[in-house]
Protein backbone atom coordinates (compact mmCIF):
# COMPACT_ATOMS: atom_id res chain seq x y z
CA UNK A 1 0.00 0.00 0.00
CA UNK A 2 1.73 2.90 -1.05
CA UNK A 3 2.21 6.36 0.89
CA UNK A 4 4.12 9.35 -0.17
CA UNK A 5 5.86 10.70 2.04
CA UNK A 6 5.27 14.52 1.18
CA UNK A 7 1.82 14.12 1.21
CA UNK A 8 -0.74 14.90 4.24
CA UNK A 9 -3.72 12.62 4.97
CA UNK A 10 -7.02 12.38 6.81
CA UNK A 11 -8.57 9.64 8.69
CA UNK A 12 -11.15 8.77 6.39
CA UNK A 13 -8.41 8.93 3.69
CA UNK A 14 -8.14 11.87 1.60
CA UNK A 15 -4.29 12.64 0.91
CA UNK A 16 -3.59 16.41 0.41
CA UNK A 17 -0.63 17.79 -1.08
CA UNK A 18 0.38 21.55 -1.13
CA UNK A 19 1.16 22.99 -4.39
CA UNK A 20 1.86 26.77 -3.31
CA UNK A 21 1.14 28.94 -0.89
CA UNK A 22 -2.40 28.46 0.11
CA UNK A 23 -2.95 26.29 -2.75
CA UNK A 24 -3.70 22.23 -2.58
CA UNK A 25 -4.36 19.30 -4.44
CA UNK A 26 -7.02 16.20 -2.83
CA UNK A 27 -7.82 12.88 -3.80
CA UNK A 28 -8.00 9.68 -2.08
CA UNK A 29 -5.47 7.15 -0.78
CA UNK A 30 -4.52 3.91 -2.33
CA UNK A 31 -5.71 2.54 0.70
CA UNK A 32 -9.05 4.04 -0.59
CA UNK A 33 -8.99 2.96 -4.04
CA UNK A 34 -8.26 -0.35 -3.00
CA UNK A 35 -10.95 -0.52 -0.71
CA UNK A 36 -13.34 0.35 -3.22
CA UNK A 37 -12.55 -1.88 -5.92
CA UNK A 38 -12.97 -0.62 -9.61
CA UNK A 39 -14.78 2.87 -9.69
CA UNK A 40 -17.15 3.85 -12.43
CA UNK A 41 -18.25 7.45 -11.50
CA UNK A 42 -17.85 10.75 -9.33
CA UNK A 43 -19.07 13.38 -8.73
CA UNK A 44 -17.61 16.53 -7.09
CA UNK A 45 -18.18 20.02 -6.43
CA UNK A 46 -18.07 22.86 -9.16
CA UNK A 47 -15.04 25.60 -9.55
CA UNK A 48 -16.14 28.20 -6.79
CA UNK A 49 -17.83 26.16 -4.60
CA UNK A 50 -16.83 26.20 -0.81
CA UNK A 51 -16.21 24.02 0.97
CA UNK A 52 -16.06 23.62 4.58
CA UNK A 53 -13.64 20.78 6.69
CA UNK A 54 -15.14 17.77 7.64
CA UNK A 55 -17.91 18.19 5.25
CA UNK A 56 -18.70 15.85 2.25
CA UNK A 57 -17.74 17.77 -1.30
CA UNK A 58 -18.50 14.60 -3.76
CA UNK A 59 -19.00 10.88 -4.02
CA UNK A 60 -17.13 8.47 -5.53
CA UNK A 61 -18.74 5.30 -6.76
CA UNK A 62 -17.34 1.93 -7.28
CA UNK A 63 -19.19 -1.34 -8.75
CA UNK A 64 -19.52 -2.64 -5.11
CA UNK A 65 -19.43 0.66 -3.04
CA UNK A 66 -19.97 4.39 -2.50
CA UNK A 67 -17.94 6.51 -0.43
CA UNK A 68 -18.42 10.02 0.32
CA UNK A 69 -15.12 13.00 -0.07
CA UNK A 70 -14.69 14.78 2.83
CA UNK A 71 -12.85 18.14 2.32
CA UNK A 72 -9.85 17.94 4.67
CA UNK A 73 -9.66 21.95 4.91
CA UNK A 74 -12.33 24.58 4.12
CA UNK A 75 -11.56 26.94 1.40
CA UNK A 76 -12.49 27.31 -2.42
CA UNK A 77 -12.84 24.72 -5.40
CA UNK A 78 -9.91 26.27 -7.76
CA UNK A 79 -10.11 23.41 -10.02
CA UNK A 80 -11.71 19.97 -10.59
CA UNK A 81 -9.90 17.20 -12.77
CA UNK A 82 -11.83 17.02 -15.45
CA UNK A 83 -9.66 13.95 -16.93
CA UNK A 84 -12.41 11.66 -14.45
CA UNK A 85 -15.12 12.81 -15.75
CA UNK A 86 -14.33 10.26 -19.04
CA UNK A 87 -12.34 7.75 -17.37
CA UNK A 88 -13.17 7.80 -13.40
CA UNK A 89 -11.09 4.23 -13.09
CA UNK A 90 -8.05 6.45 -13.31
CA UNK A 91 -7.95 6.66 -9.27
CA UNK A 92 -7.45 3.35 -9.07
CA UNK A 93 -4.62 3.20 -11.65
CA UNK A 94 -2.86 6.03 -10.32
CA UNK A 95 -4.39 7.98 -6.76
CA UNK A 96 -1.66 10.14 -6.04
CA UNK A 97 -1.26 11.74 -9.51
CA UNK A 98 -3.63 11.33 -12.67
CA UNK A 99 -6.25 10.83 -10.16
CA UNK A 100 -6.33 13.79 -8.18
CA UNK A 101 -9.60 15.24 -7.20
CA UNK A 102 -9.44 19.26 -6.69
CA UNK A 103 -7.66 21.78 -5.83
CA UNK A 104 -8.68 24.02 -3.20
CA UNK A 105 -7.76 27.47 -2.07
CA UNK A 106 -7.37 27.04 1.48
CA UNK A 107 -8.84 29.69 4.44
CA UNK A 108 -6.86 29.02 7.07
CA UNK A 109 -3.39 27.08 6.67
CA UNK A 110 -3.37 26.19 10.20
CA UNK A 111 -5.37 23.42 9.28
CA UNK A 112 -3.23 22.39 7.55
CA UNK A 113 -1.01 21.26 10.18
CA UNK A 114 -3.15 19.42 11.69
CA UNK A 115 -3.74 16.86 8.86
CA UNK A 116 -2.05 13.53 9.80
CA UNK A 117 1.68 12.89 8.47
CA UNK A 118 2.51 9.97 6.31
CA UNK A 119 3.85 8.22 9.20
CA UNK A 120 0.35 8.92 11.41
CA UNK A 121 -1.68 8.03 7.93
CA UNK A 122 0.66 4.61 8.24
CA UNK A 123 0.43 4.02 11.55
CA UNK A 124 -3.32 4.47 11.15
CA UNK A 125 -3.87 1.74 8.64
CA UNK A 126 -1.03 -0.67 10.29
CA UNK A 127 -4.22 -0.52 13.18
CA UNK A 128 -6.93 -1.00 10.33
CA UNK A 129 -5.19 -3.90 9.34
CA UNK A 130 -5.20 -5.67 12.70
CA UNK A 131 -9.00 -4.74 13.02
CA UNK A 132 -9.89 -6.00 9.57
CA UNK A 133 -7.40 -8.38 8.72
CA UNK B 1 -4.02 -12.52 10.26
CA UNK B 2 -4.93 -10.24 13.45
CA UNK B 3 -8.47 -10.34 14.27
CA UNK B 4 -9.40 -13.27 12.07
CA UNK B 5 -8.36 -15.77 13.65
CA UNK B 6 -11.51 -17.84 13.46
CA UNK B 7 -12.38 -16.69 9.81
CA UNK B 8 -12.10 -19.79 7.34
CA UNK B 9 -10.80 -21.13 4.13
CA UNK B 10 -13.28 -22.87 1.90
CA UNK B 11 -11.15 -25.82 0.28
CA UNK B 12 -11.02 -23.54 -2.78
CA UNK B 13 -8.87 -20.74 -1.23
CA UNK B 14 -5.46 -21.49 -2.24
CA UNK B 15 -6.82 -21.63 -6.02
CA UNK B 16 -8.62 -18.28 -5.85
CA UNK B 17 -5.56 -16.70 -4.63
CA UNK B 18 -3.70 -17.80 -7.33
CA UNK B 19 -5.99 -16.73 -9.79
CA UNK B 20 -6.04 -13.11 -7.89
CA UNK B 21 -9.08 -13.12 -5.62
CA UNK B 22 -9.29 -10.53 -3.69
CA UNK B 23 -10.25 -12.51 -0.75
CA UNK B 24 -12.64 -10.71 1.90
CA UNK B 25 -14.44 -11.94 5.32
CA UNK B 26 -17.60 -12.75 4.67
CA UNK B 27 -20.01 -14.91 6.54
CA UNK B 28 -17.06 -16.68 8.80
CA UNK B 29 -14.90 -17.39 5.44
CA UNK B 30 -12.62 -15.65 3.10
CA UNK B 31 -14.25 -15.25 -0.11
CA UNK B 32 -13.08 -13.32 -3.59
CA UNK B 33 -14.96 -10.73 -4.28
CA UNK B 34 -13.45 -10.24 -7.04
CA UNK B 35 -10.77 -11.60 -9.33
CA UNK B 36 -10.25 -9.56 -12.41
CA UNK B 37 -13.12 -7.60 -12.69
CA UNK B 38 -16.61 -7.19 -11.12
CA UNK B 39 -18.10 -5.56 -14.52
CA UNK B 40 -15.82 -8.30 -16.31
CA UNK B 41 -16.97 -11.40 -14.36
CA UNK B 42 -20.83 -9.97 -14.42
CA UNK B 43 -20.25 -10.04 -18.61
CA UNK B 44 -18.47 -13.36 -18.59
CA UNK B 45 -21.47 -14.97 -16.55
CA UNK B 46 -24.27 -13.31 -19.11
CA UNK B 47 -22.36 -14.37 -21.72
CA UNK B 48 -20.32 -17.09 -21.54
CA UNK B 49 -19.97 -19.45 -18.49
CA UNK B 50 -18.53 -18.37 -14.72
CA UNK B 51 -17.70 -20.65 -12.12
CA UNK B 52 -18.42 -19.31 -8.20
CA UNK B 53 -17.40 -21.10 -4.62
CA UNK B 54 -20.25 -20.79 -2.48
CA UNK B 55 -18.62 -23.48 -0.44
CA UNK B 56 -19.49 -20.78 2.64
CA UNK B 57 -23.54 -21.88 1.96
CA UNK B 58 -25.03 -24.11 4.83
CA UNK B 59 -26.12 -27.70 4.27
CA UNK B 60 -28.77 -29.40 6.05
CA UNK B 61 -30.99 -32.69 6.03
CA UNK B 62 -34.25 -33.35 7.28
CA UNK B 63 -34.89 -36.61 7.79
CA UNK B 64 -37.60 -39.50 9.00
CA UNK B 65 -41.14 -40.96 8.73
CA UNK B 66 -42.74 -37.49 9.93
CA UNK B 67 -40.45 -35.03 8.15
CA UNK B 68 -43.11 -34.42 5.38
CA UNK B 69 -44.92 -32.88 8.35
CA UNK B 70 -42.00 -30.70 9.52
CA UNK B 71 -40.96 -29.64 6.01
CA UNK B 72 -44.52 -28.46 5.11
CA UNK B 73 -44.70 -27.00 8.79
CA UNK B 74 -41.98 -25.02 8.63
CA UNK B 75 -41.74 -23.48 4.88
CA UNK B 76 -44.28 -21.68 3.37
CA UNK B 77 -43.93 -22.73 -0.04
CA UNK B 78 -44.90 -26.67 -0.95
CA UNK B 79 -41.55 -28.58 -0.39
CA UNK B 80 -43.46 -31.71 0.69
CA UNK B 81 -45.78 -33.08 -2.14
CA UNK B 82 -43.54 -32.14 -5.26
CA UNK B 83 -41.75 -35.39 -6.76
CA UNK B 84 -38.59 -36.45 -5.32
CA UNK B 85 -35.78 -35.03 -7.66
CA UNK B 86 -37.41 -31.43 -7.41
CA UNK B 87 -35.85 -28.44 -6.27
CA UNK B 88 -38.09 -25.71 -4.14
CA UNK B 89 -37.58 -22.10 -3.54
CA UNK B 90 -38.82 -20.85 -0.12
CA UNK B 91 -39.15 -18.43 2.66
CA UNK B 92 -39.11 -19.79 6.38
CA UNK B 93 -41.46 -17.72 7.98
CA UNK B 94 -41.15 -16.55 11.85
CA UNK B 95 -45.28 -16.52 13.46
CA UNK B 96 -45.01 -12.94 12.54
CA UNK B 97 -44.82 -13.32 9.29
CA UNK B 98 -41.05 -12.21 9.33
CA UNK B 99 -38.49 -14.31 7.39
CA UNK B 100 -35.94 -16.24 9.29
CA UNK B 101 -34.40 -16.88 5.98
CA UNK B 102 -34.96 -17.87 2.67
CA UNK B 103 -33.45 -21.41 0.94
CA UNK B 104 -33.45 -23.99 -1.16
CA UNK B 105 -35.72 -27.54 -0.31
CA UNK B 106 -34.29 -30.76 -2.17
CA UNK B 107 -36.83 -33.40 -2.45
CA UNK B 108 -34.54 -36.57 -2.41
CA UNK B 109 -37.76 -38.98 -1.22
CA UNK B 110 -41.37 -38.90 0.85
CA UNK B 111 -38.78 -39.17 3.71
CA UNK B 112 -36.00 -37.04 2.77
CA UNK B 113 -35.08 -33.26 2.37
CA UNK B 114 -31.58 -31.81 1.40
CA UNK B 115 -31.69 -27.89 2.21
CA UNK B 116 -29.23 -25.09 1.23
CA UNK B 117 -29.25 -21.68 3.61
CA UNK B 118 -27.77 -18.75 3.37
CA UNK B 119 -24.32 -18.83 5.41
CA UNK B 120 -24.97 -15.65 7.36
CA UNK B 121 -27.59 -17.33 8.89
CA UNK B 122 -26.49 -21.13 8.87
CA UNK B 123 -26.55 -21.27 12.44
CA UNK B 124 -29.22 -19.34 13.54
CA UNK B 125 -31.21 -21.46 11.34
CA UNK B 126 -30.36 -24.87 12.35
CA UNK B 127 -31.22 -23.69 15.97
CA UNK B 128 -34.69 -23.23 14.27
CA UNK B 129 -35.27 -26.26 12.46
CA UNK B 130 -34.04 -28.37 15.53
CA UNK B 131 -36.53 -25.89 17.59
CA UNK B 132 -39.91 -26.63 14.97
CA UNK B 133 -38.84 -30.45 14.77
CA UNK B 134 -39.04 -30.69 18.38
CA UNK B 135 -37.51 -34.31 17.69
CA UNK B 136 -40.13 -35.43 15.07
CA UNK B 137 -37.35 -35.79 12.54
CA UNK B 138 -33.63 -35.93 12.29
CA UNK B 139 -32.00 -32.25 11.90
CA UNK B 140 -28.36 -32.84 10.51
CA UNK B 141 -26.11 -30.02 9.88
CA UNK B 142 -23.89 -31.45 7.00
CA UNK B 143 -22.82 -27.82 6.37
CA UNK B 144 -19.17 -28.77 7.43
CA UNK B 145 -18.76 -31.38 5.21
CA UNK B 146 -19.90 -30.10 1.72
CA UNK B 147 -18.28 -27.73 -0.68
CA UNK B 148 -20.65 -25.68 -3.33
CA UNK B 149 -19.89 -24.89 -6.82
CA UNK B 150 -22.17 -23.08 -8.88
CA UNK B 151 -21.73 -22.69 -12.75
CA UNK B 152 -23.55 -20.63 -14.37
CA UNK B 153 -24.10 -18.68 -17.93
CA UNK B 154 -25.02 -18.99 -21.53
CA UNK B 155 -22.67 -22.18 -22.03
CA UNK B 156 -22.49 -23.95 -18.45
CA UNK B 157 -25.13 -26.53 -19.70
CA UNK B 158 -22.64 -27.95 -22.26
CA UNK B 159 -19.99 -27.55 -19.71
CA UNK B 160 -22.03 -29.33 -16.97
CA UNK B 161 -22.40 -32.52 -19.87
CA UNK B 162 -18.88 -32.31 -20.56
CA UNK B 163 -18.01 -33.10 -16.78
CA UNK B 164 -21.00 -34.86 -16.06
CA UNK B 165 -21.91 -36.84 -18.97
CA UNK B 166 -25.00 -35.91 -21.84
CA UNK B 167 -27.87 -36.35 -19.16
CA UNK B 168 -26.58 -33.09 -17.58
CA UNK B 169 -28.32 -31.91 -20.35
CA UNK B 170 -31.56 -33.14 -20.20
CA UNK B 171 -32.07 -31.78 -16.57
CA UNK B 172 -35.00 -29.58 -16.40
CA UNK B 173 -34.64 -26.23 -14.48
CA UNK B 174 -34.99 -26.53 -10.40
CA UNK B 175 -34.87 -30.16 -10.48
CA UNK B 176 -31.38 -32.35 -9.40
CA UNK B 177 -30.03 -35.62 -9.60
CA UNK B 178 -26.40 -37.50 -7.82
CA UNK B 179 -24.01 -37.63 -10.51
CA UNK B 180 -20.29 -39.25 -9.83
CA UNK B 181 -17.42 -37.27 -10.70
CA UNK B 182 -14.72 -39.37 -10.27
CA UNK B 183 -16.04 -41.97 -7.86
CA UNK B 184 -17.09 -39.23 -5.78
CA UNK B 185 -21.21 -38.76 -5.36
CA UNK B 186 -22.02 -35.32 -5.52
CA UNK B 187 -25.39 -33.77 -5.99
CA UNK B 188 -26.05 -31.72 -9.21
CA UNK B 189 -28.89 -29.31 -9.54
CA UNK B 190 -30.30 -27.39 -12.19
CA UNK B 191 -30.82 -24.03 -9.37
CA UNK B 192 -28.65 -20.52 -9.21
CA UNK B 193 -29.03 -17.07 -8.47
CA UNK B 194 -27.63 -15.55 -11.52
CA UNK B 195 -30.83 -15.87 -13.98
CA UNK B 196 -28.69 -17.91 -16.33
CA UNK B 197 -28.62 -21.45 -17.30
CA UNK B 198 -26.24 -23.57 -15.48
CA UNK B 199 -26.30 -25.36 -11.91
CA UNK B 200 -24.98 -25.72 -8.45
CA UNK B 201 -22.93 -29.06 -7.40
CA UNK B 202 -22.98 -30.06 -3.68
CA UNK B 203 -19.52 -31.76 -3.41
CA UNK B 204 -17.67 -33.47 -0.48
CA UNK B 205 -15.41 -31.27 0.60
CA UNK B 206 -12.27 -33.78 -0.15
CA UNK B 207 -13.15 -33.52 -4.28
CA UNK B 208 -13.87 -29.67 -4.43
CA UNK B 209 -10.25 -28.56 -5.57
CA UNK B 210 -10.39 -31.78 -8.31
CA UNK B 211 -13.84 -30.73 -9.43
CA UNK B 212 -12.82 -27.14 -9.93
CA UNK B 213 -9.71 -27.48 -11.69
CA UNK B 214 -11.63 -29.87 -14.05
CA UNK B 215 -14.79 -27.41 -14.69
CA UNK B 216 -12.20 -24.57 -15.21
CA UNK B 217 -9.68 -26.92 -17.65
CA UNK B 218 -13.19 -28.74 -19.60
CA UNK B 219 -14.36 -24.96 -19.83
CA UNK B 220 -11.36 -23.52 -21.17
CA UNK B 221 -13.08 -23.75 -24.81
CA UNK B 222 -16.49 -22.32 -23.49
CA UNK B 223 -14.71 -19.35 -22.25
CA UNK B 224 -15.10 -20.10 -18.20
CA UNK B 225 -13.69 -18.15 -14.83
CA UNK B 226 -13.90 -17.31 -11.45
CA UNK B 227 -16.89 -15.78 -10.32
CA UNK B 228 -16.26 -13.31 -7.15
CA UNK B 229 -19.20 -12.02 -4.86
CA UNK B 230 -19.31 -8.80 -6.32
CA UNK B 231 -20.62 -10.32 -9.82
CA UNK B 232 -22.98 -12.53 -7.87
CA UNK B 233 -24.06 -9.82 -6.35
CA UNK B 234 -25.00 -7.62 -9.27
CA UNK B 235 -26.44 -10.65 -11.62
CA UNK B 236 -28.59 -11.49 -8.62
CA UNK B 237 -29.87 -7.76 -8.60
CA UNK B 238 -30.69 -7.46 -11.82
CA UNK B 239 -33.01 -10.26 -11.66
CA UNK B 240 -34.60 -9.37 -8.56
CA UNK B 241 -33.43 -12.17 -6.41
CA UNK B 242 -33.70 -11.03 -2.62
CA UNK B 243 -30.28 -10.99 -0.63
CA UNK B 244 -30.81 -11.84 3.03
CA UNK B 245 -29.79 -9.03 5.25
CA UNK B 246 -30.50 -6.17 2.54
CA UNK B 247 -33.94 -6.98 1.26
CA UNK B 248 -35.34 -9.21 3.55
CA UNK B 249 -35.19 -10.43 7.25
CA UNK B 250 -37.35 -11.09 9.68
CA UNK B 251 -38.99 -7.42 9.96
CA UNK B 252 -40.23 -8.03 6.40
CA UNK B 253 -42.44 -10.92 4.83
CA UNK B 254 -43.18 -12.34 1.82
CA UNK B 255 -45.82 -11.03 0.66
CA UNK B 256 -44.04 -7.78 1.39
CA UNK B 257 -40.81 -8.89 -0.43
CA UNK B 258 -42.87 -9.98 -3.66
CA UNK B 259 -42.78 -13.37 -2.65
CA UNK B 260 -46.36 -14.34 -2.71
CA UNK B 261 -45.29 -16.78 -5.71
CA UNK B 262 -43.81 -19.00 -2.87
CA UNK B 263 -46.45 -19.13 -0.14
CA UNK B 264 -48.89 -21.79 -1.21
CA UNK B 265 -51.68 -21.05 1.74
CA UNK B 266 -53.86 -24.35 0.57
CA UNK B 267 -51.41 -27.07 1.60
CA UNK B 268 -52.30 -26.65 4.99
CA UNK B 269 -51.17 -24.80 8.09
CA UNK B 270 -47.52 -23.47 8.37
CA UNK B 271 -45.53 -20.49 10.91
CA UNK B 272 -46.17 -17.32 9.92
CA UNK B 273 -49.56 -18.71 8.02
CA UNK B 274 -51.87 -16.47 9.69
CA UNK B 275 -50.67 -13.21 9.21
CA UNK B 276 -49.69 -13.84 5.32
CA UNK B 277 -53.30 -14.75 5.01
CA UNK B 278 -54.35 -11.01 6.39
CA UNK B 279 -51.77 -9.47 3.97
CA UNK B 280 -53.11 -11.30 0.90
CA UNK B 281 -56.68 -10.47 1.87
CA UNK B 282 -55.91 -6.77 2.62
CA UNK B 283 -52.90 -6.08 1.03
CA UNK B 284 -49.70 -4.69 2.37
CA UNK B 285 -48.86 -1.54 3.40
CA UNK B 286 -45.31 -1.59 1.36
CA UNK B 287 -43.80 -3.72 -1.17
CA UNK B 288 -40.63 -4.61 -2.20
CA UNK B 289 -39.94 -2.90 -5.90
CA UNK B 290 -37.60 -2.99 -8.58
CA UNK B 291 -36.50 0.95 -9.60
CA UNK B 292 -34.11 2.52 -12.27
CA UNK B 293 -31.71 5.86 -11.46
CA UNK B 294 -32.81 8.40 -14.04
CA UNK B 295 -30.35 11.28 -12.52
CA UNK B 296 -26.39 10.83 -11.90
CA UNK B 297 -25.82 8.66 -9.32
CA UNK B 298 -25.71 5.07 -7.48
CA UNK B 299 -28.52 4.40 -4.78
CA UNK B 300 -26.85 2.32 -2.09
CA UNK B 301 -28.43 0.11 0.94
CA UNK B 302 -30.29 2.56 3.51
CA UNK B 303 -30.68 5.44 1.00
CA UNK B 304 -34.09 7.02 1.79
CA UNK B 305 -36.86 7.14 -1.04
CA UNK B 306 -38.82 10.16 -1.59
CA UNK B 307 -42.09 11.55 -2.93
CA UNK B 308 -42.73 14.98 -2.66
CA UNK B 309 -40.15 16.00 -0.22
CA UNK B 310 -41.67 13.21 1.94
CA UNK B 311 -40.04 9.44 2.92
CA UNK B 312 -41.73 6.60 1.52
CA UNK B 313 -39.68 3.94 1.61
CA UNK B 314 -35.72 2.97 1.74
CA UNK B 315 -33.29 1.20 -0.82
CA UNK B 316 -32.27 -2.33 0.31
CA UNK B 317 -30.27 -3.18 -3.13
CA UNK B 318 -28.27 -0.80 -5.66
CA UNK B 319 -25.58 -1.15 -7.87
CA UNK B 320 -24.75 -0.34 -11.50
CA UNK B 321 -25.75 -2.51 -13.57
CA UNK B 322 -23.09 -3.83 -15.43
CA UNK B 323 -26.14 -5.34 -18.17
CA UNK B 324 -28.20 -2.30 -18.46
CA UNK B 325 -25.41 0.29 -18.04
CA UNK B 326 -27.66 2.13 -15.47
CA UNK B 327 -27.76 2.58 -11.35
CA UNK B 328 -30.81 -0.02 -10.65
CA UNK B 329 -32.25 -1.12 -7.47
CA UNK B 330 -34.47 -2.12 -4.69
CA UNK B 331 -36.76 -0.48 -2.34
CA UNK B 332 -39.42 -0.99 -0.14
CA UNK B 333 -41.88 1.95 -0.90
CA UNK B 334 -45.46 2.25 0.57
CA UNK B 335 -48.32 2.16 -1.39
CA UNK B 336 -49.58 3.73 -3.76
CA UNK B 337 -46.28 4.57 -4.46
CA UNK B 338 -44.91 1.19 -5.28
CA UNK B 339 -47.04 1.13 -8.56
CA UNK B 340 -44.56 0.79 -11.78
CA UNK B 341 -43.89 3.92 -13.34
CA UNK B 342 -44.23 6.29 -10.22
CA UNK B 343 -41.17 8.76 -9.88
CA UNK B 344 -39.28 8.67 -7.08
CA UNK B 345 -36.40 10.28 -5.47
CA UNK B 346 -33.38 8.84 -3.83
CA UNK B 347 -31.42 10.97 -1.14
CA UNK B 348 -28.27 10.03 -1.79
CA UNK B 349 -26.24 10.96 1.82
CA UNK B 350 -28.34 14.28 1.93
CA UNK B 351 -25.80 15.88 -0.41
CA UNK B 352 -28.28 15.16 -3.20
CA UNK B 353 -31.41 13.62 -4.52
CA UNK B 354 -31.44 12.19 -7.60
CA UNK B 355 -34.63 10.83 -9.76
CA UNK B 356 -35.64 7.46 -10.10
CA UNK B 357 -38.46 5.04 -11.54
CA UNK B 358 -40.24 2.46 -10.18
CA UNK B 359 -40.09 -0.21 -13.04
CA UNK B 360 -42.07 -3.61 -13.40
CA UNK B 361 -38.96 -6.53 -12.47
CA UNK B 362 -37.07 -8.23 -13.53
CA UNK B 363 -35.01 -5.59 -15.37
CA UNK B 364 -33.43 -8.39 -17.96
CA UNK B 365 -35.55 -11.11 -19.48
CA UNK B 366 -34.25 -14.59 -19.30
Amino acid sequence: MSVPKDYRYTESHEWVRIEEDNVITIGITDYAQEKLGDIVSIDLPRVGDEVERGEPVGMIDSQKASTEVFAPVSGVVLEVNELLNDDSAVINTDPYEEGWLIRIEVEDLEQIDELLSADDYEELLGKLDDEEG
Amino acid sequence: MHGHDNVRKTELFDLHVKAGGKMVPFAGFWMPVQFESIAKEHERVRTKVGLFDVSHMGEVVFRGERALSVVQRITTNNVGTVMPGKAVYTPVCLPTGGIVDDMIFYKVSDTEWFVCVNASNKDKDYQWFLRQADGECEVLDLSDSYSQIAVQGPNAPELLSRVFGDSALSMKPFTFAKKDFKGTEVILATTGYTGEKGGEIYVPNAAAVALWLELTQEGESLGVGPIGLGARDSLRLEMKYCLYGNDIDDTTTPMEAGLSWTVKFDKGDFTGRDILVRQRDEGCSRQLVTFVVEGKGIARHGYPVLVDDRQVGHVTSGTLSPTLGIAVGMAYIDRPFDAPGTKILIDIKGMKKVEARVVQPPLLKR
